[in-house]
């Protein structure tokens, strides 16, 4: 078995326009920006992003954006210190959003790829985010049930992979990246170094192969706030 | 009549300093992005605290020196931050089971309004523009007590604490406790509770800038903090 693919253009291959699309990353970190350039460069449209931004910047999901690809955006918090992309798209009315607290967008994604259609959470209960939603109470307190979200594709970042597709990750760089890879029909990681089979201490896998795709090795990647401290635009 | 209150209200490091004081041996806390993260700085000497920041991190220190950023490693306010000895790492899903599963014993958060009832408004002020609601209400539910940190009244001079939001909400009933720029008041039974108050001003003023009636149960004490 050999999940390594030559290019991050090879690796995005087969996304095509109306695709709903998780991105990994927090902000920039663990955000994969040569995957997400490779994305732009290959130009599906009416995309459903899933992250937990709206980028920042001009560059990774920013850009894409920017772009015009993106029909759709669920996440928690569209605000960054440079926000304007989105901000300007979403006030034209040129872009949905939907709102989804952190823990409840993180909680989603998991039951996406456990398997698990919907959950009830303390979270939103009483608050607008829950409008629509049922409710029901267990001892005594009051719940909101909400679903699975699952993706057609998942754009994930590790530190280390190898051929089998098991991935370690970077310090806080692994937020909803292990989650993603769950969650989405075909799962694509970008690795900092691919290491042969066997490479990674099964101890210190955090993603299982098993659910990812395709691996690409991105030597030094790019990480979004130091783009964004040259003034960098992409494309 | 007390003297004009921005002559002798608290300023925010003295608001965060009081919060830091509460704050036990021991303690899991997360803070809030912006005005609730300040209380780390003032963590009393001999205690040990840990500090949970939603994107997955547990054990975090200061902030690196200028130049040492590894972006890698932030807090859920984007900002760099440093590794304390016995840090660690986790996805997204178990930084939330630590927040809604009741692990963490204090969150700090700031506010728009707080109601009597304990209910709080912080992430939307209603009026349009591009909603964003991070962790908001995850934070509300499931750590053991949820405090406030806030500015006794807005810019405006309307009162934050009042008898019921007008403000969308983050959570019912959730808020235990309230440090202001005038005063510390809990939440009990659907009232506020005046623990301290400023010296600098009277009963009846301070509640003449509360929007809901202070209770008064016990003594109430000076609340006093260190110029910075």
């Amino acid at each position: 078995m050999d999940k390594v693919i030559a290019s991050p253009a090879a690796a995005v291959a087969g996304i095509g326009d109306g695709a709903t699309v998780m991105i990994g990353g927090f902000g920039g970190s663990g955000a994969p920006i040569e995957l997400i350039h490779a994305l732009i460069d290959a130009g599906p449209k009416d995309l459903t992003v899933i992250n937990n931004n709206a980028g920042n910047g001009h560059v990774g999901l920013a850009a894409l954006i920017e772009q015009g690809q993106v029909a759709r955006l669920i996440c928690s918090f569209p605000r960054s210190a440079d926000p304007k992309v989105f901000t300007d798209l979403y006030l034209a009315g040129r872009i949905e959003l939907e709102i989804v607290p952190q823990g409840t967008l993180a909680e989603r994604i998991r039951a996406g790829g456990a398997g698990i259609p919907a959950f009830y959470t303390p979270t939103s209960y009483g608050t607008e985010l829950a409008e629509g939603k049922p409710v029901a109470e267990f001892d005594g307190r009051s719940y909101v049930q909400e679903r699975w979200l699952k993706a057609d594709f998942a754009l994930i970042k590790a530190e280390l992979g190898d051929p089998l597709g098991n991935l370690t990750y970077r310090m806080a760089a692994r937020n909803f990246n292990p989650l993603m890879a769950m969650a989405a029909a075909t799962t694509i990681a970008q690795a900092s170094r691919i290491v042969p089979t066997g490479g990674i201490n099964p101890e210190h896998v955090v993603t299982p192969g098993i659910f990812v795709d395709r691996v690409v090795e991105i030597p030094e990647p790019k990480q979004e706030e130091a783009l964004n401290r040259e003034e960098a635009i992409y494309p | 009549m007390s003297p004009p209150l921005d002559a002798i209200k608290l300023s925010n490091a003295q608001i965060a300093w009081r919060a830091a004081q509460d704050i036990e041996d021991g303690a899991y806390v997360n803070l809030g992005i912006g005005f609730p993260e300040m209380i780390a700085r003032f963590q009393p000497e001999g205690r040990d605290v840990i500090y949970h920041t939603e994107n997955g991190v547990l054990g975090f220190g200061e902030a690196p020196a200028e130049g040492e950023e590894d972006w890698d490693l932030i807090n859920a306010g984007k900002k760099a931050i440093t590794l304390k000895p016995g840090a660690a790492f986790f996805h997204h899903a178990d930084s939330f089971a630590m927040v809604r599963g009741g692990h963490l014993d204090l969150a700090v958060l700031g506010a728009y309004q707080v109601a009597e009832n304990g209910d709080l408004a912080n992430w939307s002020t209603g009026k349009g523009g591009v909603p964003a609601v991070g962790g908001a209400m995850d934070l509300v539910h499931g750590a053991k007590r949820v405090a406030v940190v806030t500015d006794h009244i807005t810019r405006k001079g309307e009162p934050k604490l009042v008898e019921r939001c007008t403000m969308p909400l983050t959570g019912l009933g959730c808020v235990t406790r309230v440090y202001t720029s005038l005063a510390v008041v809990d939440i009990e039974g659907g009232h506020f509770v005046l623990r301290e108050k400023i010296p600098q001003i009277s009963f009846d003023d301070l509640q003449a800038v509360t929007g809901a009636e202070l209770k008064v149960t016990g003594d109430i004490a000076d609340l006093s903090a260190p110029e910075f």
